[in-house]
């Protein structure tokens, strides 16, 4: 589609509902030399606004994107090319550049269905999987998650990988029927989604309670288990920010749930409308509450965690990454040094517990570095 | 999993998965199977918009087709909700409660309070509101400040398939008796739905758009007025707040206070007549207890003081447009004195 | 003793004269306070119309439901509800059987199968049709009997009522209190039809009528009507021709009657004295025993006056409660 001289840069795609991004600025200006991994733009969606990274290197040569403008994704908004392309060349790639066909037409680009469900020993489970590299990643979310707060990483990560992510059971669209609460039974039924799926063993990444479950399987399954990647992760010592717990579980409307939410990001001008009203739309599902309550009840008694397994999970020897935001405000970045010198230990400035969404990129760099190890 | 649905669609899988939940669930209503006693087919409509369709395949005789009654069949699913059922009564449209209004505001409405608090009524009480039908003064009126006024009935009327069917199911589940106000215009719209079951709490707003310079409150099928309107305003550099009101009775006050105290401006789009209507109401608690953060006077865009016109081009008159909505919102906006006096329709 | 002629045991009859005897003197006292200013509102009184009540109420159990009028207290106290809760309602008392939120004309026990009296006319017979549609769902062989005066028998509910029982086969009961008045107008002119048999049919259900004065008339038709709902045969009209010791309400002067009729009436048509003379002649049970449930009764109705009066009003906070379950 286009010279390997001109390359472009596309409103990105993130998540299965983003039709069209905002830019709200510019972070690299024309003519100014682009390496792989800067930081472009910011583009605001109707769930969350995170930058755009650099995919390719080169000189960027033109900005077609205004900020304070709405463009569709995979529409063209800058270029990128060698200092010595002519401007004529560039501009006729501007000119020609056609918006590649849209997911949801057959056989396009990614003709696979952004989501997939998998009927596995614990119930219905939904699932999403891309990429087709040797290695397998499989991302478990934290408790009231689900798959899509990998929305800035699956893609990532699928460059080299094979990845999966799941909702767990009592999450996202998955059933909400939770026959056990405990570590124990969400990672049986971790390991029941691996084996219907057909995933012999995989690098898991869990984030908060799902590093707590991929912690669980390493010990209880350690031959599925290739590393781990432990993002704010609980299982990692006793304190929690119980009242997080207990007003997620509570609130049943947009102005007890938002400053809850709040709480998860360090930058809480993150917590939009949209992303406020999706986690009251899946709160609201029969069966929520209730298995809300369960691992609320199991996980987190008396006000902290009840389980602690870095003693444990230090001593099986997987290569383990550990992640957190600095200024976490749910479970504190102190734990990030619980596993001692065996594991890599970063803390991530200017993040919350939602690290892998608010510092996407340094995450992205961090896990596909581990994983790769 | 969320897929496209309409509204009708929305109601209908509403029903369909409480009456399989609850077996108390009873719907009943003139002609919602259709053609009961008649040579033809069985499960003959559906309903007069095909809203049950299918049902009674599934439910049998939990969906009753009843004589053309309103009082008495009203009146029996009240009776019904206050001995253990959970009666789903649809009556059709909404101008027909003038001939079983006793049922509900005497009856359905007073149990409670009148009985000391001994009485539970889970009634739902389900019609077609509003105009746009071509169907004039008798079958296009949007009755809902009629039924906020009571006290002891919840008064709920949904602006999209999704809300319709958190809400209903809401509705069968709530112990109190509910008017449920489905915009018949609205029937065909489709947005992303859960196939699974939930509920929407009531007197829970819904904020469709975020904006700092000026609140619009609707809600039904003006609601979709109000953010075309939005979206025009946002041409001019106005940002507007869109809320959905979604239940009328109970009504979400803090969301329609906060945003206000945020914009200074207010408009208020209502489908029903403007005296004593939701705008009036709006309107009035906003200047009593926002007063202070009004920039403005506050704007009600309506329907006229008159009866619904046949004619289309006298009914498309009748219903408040994006044009008014957004002329309105202009008006907050105009420097103080120049604004021209807001024209109550 | 001699043999017992009559279609109830003696404990039965004893207990149907307990009912009648209580409405009447609870009635009576009720009279008399009000003239005295003790009572707040209005109240229309069921007195001489005890037989109706009885002779029905006694086929009842509580999971049968009844819908009252706005002359309910004889219903409420022959359906069982509570005489001390229903005098401290009628006085506006915390204690009443709705906290004093209802009065004489919304008293109710759901408990009890008392959907309420209700002050607007005919309109209980749509619940009724409600009830028996619960119950046949259920498929408890319960019944739902709807008790309008010949007034309310003009009103579209009760026609429709008529209709739709009939049409889904209800386990309904239209119990038509003919005392001859609709407020102050005579039935004769205003129903046109002279018989309620009539109206009945043209509904497509069977219609009986009786002496209303006459307990064991009422018991053996309703007897005979409630057995035929229970088992499915479906709805029935019963006429209870009876009279109206008072006025349509306490501090009417009834100048609408003629003079002596009520003096005539009483002397006659009581049917309290009816049932009286009718088991003492036939020997089954002593005036003596009848009198002593007398004195009983009144010291009953002293003690639920003495109650209520000394019962506590609705506190303040009392008024913004129980509109909703949850709102």
């Amino acid at each position: 589609m286009h010279t390997e001289r001109i390359k472009p840069i596309v409103m990105p795609k993130w998540g299965l509902s983003m039709s069209e991004g905002k830019i709200t600025g510019w972070l690299k200006q024309p003519g100014s030399t682009v390496n792989v991994g800067d930081d472009l733009l910011e583009v605001e969606t109707d769930k969350i606004t995170n930058v755009v990274e650099a995919g390719d290197a080169g000189t960027l040569r033109r900005v077609l994107a205004e900020p304070g403008n709405v463009y569709p994704v995979k529409s063209l908004i800058a270029v990128l090319a060698d200092p010595d392309v002519p401007d004529a060349e560039v501009d006729a790639f501007v000119a020609g550049f056609a918006v590649p066909k849209g997911d949801d037409e057959e056989g396009g680009e990614e003709s696979s269905p952004q989501y997939l469900f998998a009927d596995t020993p614990a119930g219905t489970l939904r699932y999403a999987k891309r990429g087709d590299g040797n290695r397998t990643v499989l991302l478990v979310h934290g408790f009231g998650g689900d798959l899509d707060n990998w929305l800035f990483n699956i893609d990532a990560l699928a460059e080299k990988a094979t990845v999966y992510a799941l909702d767990l059971p009592g999450h996202g669209q998955s059933t909400k029927a939770i026959a056990d609460p405990s570590l124990a039974g969400l990672s049986a039924a971790l390991r029941g989604f691996m084996d219907t799926v057909g995933i012999g063993s995989a690098h898991l990444v869990g984030h908060s309670m799902g590093g707590a479950v991929s912690m669980q399987t390493a010990l209880d399954a350690p031959d599925r288990v290739d590393s781990l990647a432990l993002i704010a992760s609980a299982g990692l010592g006793r304190e929690i920010n119980h009242a997080y717990i207990q007003g997620f579980v509570a609130a049943t409307g947009r102005r007890d749930l938002k400053p809850v939410l709040e709480q998860l990001f360090a930058d809480t001008g993150l917590v939009s409308r949209q992303l406020v009203e999706d986690l009251l739309k899946y709160k609201r599902l029969d069966g929520v509450d209730g298995a809300l309550r369960a691992l609320s009840g199991a996980l987190f008694t008396n006000g902290e965690q009840a389980r602690v397994l870095a003693a444990d999970v230090a001593g099986t020897g997987k290569p383990t990454l550990v992640v957190w935001g600095q200024e976490d405000r749910i479970i504190p970045a102190a734990h990030a040094t619980a596993l001692g010198s065996g594991s890599r230990t970063e803390v991530i400035p200017n993040a919350g517990h939602m690290v892998q969404m608010e510092a996407a990129g340094t995450v992205n760099a961090l896990l596909k570095e581990h994983i790769g190890k | 999993m969320a897929r496209k649905i309409s509204m009708k669609q929305a109601i209908n899988e509403a029903l369909d998965l409480e009456m399989t939940r609850d077996p108390t669930v009873i719907v009943m209503g003139e002609d919602i199977v259709g053609g009961t006693g008649s040579p033809g087919e069985d499960d003959a409509w559906g309903g007069v918009l095909g809203v049950t369709k299918g049902l009674h395949a599934k439910h049998g005789d939990r969906l009753m087709d009843t004589p053309l009654s309103e009082s008495a069949y009203i009146g029996a699913a009240i009776g019904a909700a206050t001995c253990g059922l959970r009666p789903v009564a649809e009556l059709m449209f909404i101008d027909f409660m003038g001939v079983c209004f006793d049922q509900i505001f005497n009856q359905a409405a007073k149990f409670r309070y009148m009985f000391g608090g001994k009485a539970e009524t889970p009634v739902v009480i389900r019609a077609m509101v509003g105009a746009g039908f071509r169907a004039a003064a008798q079958h296009s009126q949007m009755l809902t400040p009629i039924f906020t006024h009571i006290p002891g009935v919840k008064v709920v009327c949904p602006s999209n398939a999704y809300d319709a069917k958190g809400l209903l199911i809401q509705s069968i589940r709530d112990n109190d008796p509910v008017i449920f106000c489905e915009h018949k215009n609205l029937y065909g719209l489709e947005c992303d739905v859960p196939a699974e079951s939930y509920a929407i709490p009531f007197g829970e707003a819904n904020v469709l758009r975020d904006g700092d310079d000026v609140t619009i409150v609707s809600y039904g099928l003006t609601v979709h007025r109000a953010m075309e309107a939005a979206e025009a305003l946002a041409k001019e550099k106005v940002e507007a707040e869109v809320i959905d009101l979604r239940t009328l009775s109970p009504i979400d006050w803090d969301t329609v206070i906060d945003s206000v105290e945020r914009t200074g401006r207010l408009v208020v789009v209502d489908e029903a007549h403007p005296r004593c209507s939701i705008a009036s109401d709006v309107a009035a608690f906003v200047g009593q207890n926002a007063f202070g953060a009004l920039k403005a006077g506050v704007q009600m865009v309506t329907a006229p003081h008159v009866p619904v016109p046949f004619s289309p081009v006298l009914e498309d008159l009748y219903i408040p447009n994006a044009a008014a909505i957004a002329d309105a919102a202009r008006r907050t906006l105009a420097p103080t004195g120049t604004s021209p006096r807001s024209i109550a329709a | 003793m001699t043999e017992n002629p009559f279609p109830l045991s003696r404990d039965d009859l004893l207990k149907a004269y307990r009912i009648m005897r209580t409405i009447r003197e609870f009635e009576e006292r009720l009279h008399i306070d009000f003239a005295k200013g003790d009572i707040p509102g209005f109240v229309h009184l069921y007195a001489g119309e005890e037989a109706s009540a009885a002779g029905i109420m006694m086929h009842l159990k509580d999971n049968d439901r009844i819908a009252s009028t706005h002359r309910g207290h004889g219903h409420c106290i022959a359906k069982g509800v509570d005489v001390h809760e229903m005098m401290a309602e009628i006085y506006g008392r915390s204690t009443g059987a709705c906290r004093g939120k209802g009065g004489s004309m919304h008293i109710a026990d759901l408990s009890k199968g008392m959907m309420g009296a209700n002050g607007i006319l005919g309109a209980g017979a749509p619940l009724v049709c409600g009830a028996a549609l619960a119950a046949k769902v259920r498929g408890d062989g319960g019944v739902g009997i709807s008790f309008v005066g010949d007034g309310a028998s003009n009103q579209g509910t009760f026609l429709e009522s008529l209709n739709l029982a009939a049409v889904w086969n209800l386990p309904a009961i239209f119990v038509v209190e003919n005392n001859g008045y609709a407020e102050s107008t005579a039935r004769d002119w205003a129903v046109a039809v002279d018989s309620y048999i009539d109206r009945a049919s043209g509904f497509g259900l069977p219609g009986v009528t009786v002496d209303g004065t006459d307990f064991f008339a009422v018991y053996e038709a309703a007897g005979e009507i409630i057995r035929r709902a229970r088992e499915g045969g479906g709805p029935a009209l019963l006429e209870c021709n009876m009279v109206r010791f008072y006025g349509h309400f306490e501090g009417d002067a009834q100048t609408y009657r003629a003079k002596g009729e009520v003096e005539a009436i009483r002397a006659s048509r009581d049917c309290i004295k009816i049932f009286a003379e009718r088991v003492i002649e036939a020997g089954v049970i002593p005036r003596a025993e009848l009198e002593a449930i007398d004195r009983q009764v009144l010291d009953l109705i002293e003690d639920a006056v003495r109650a209520a009066r000394g019962a506590p009003l609705p506190a303040p906070a009392e008024l913004l409660t129980d509109v909703y379950v949850a709102y």
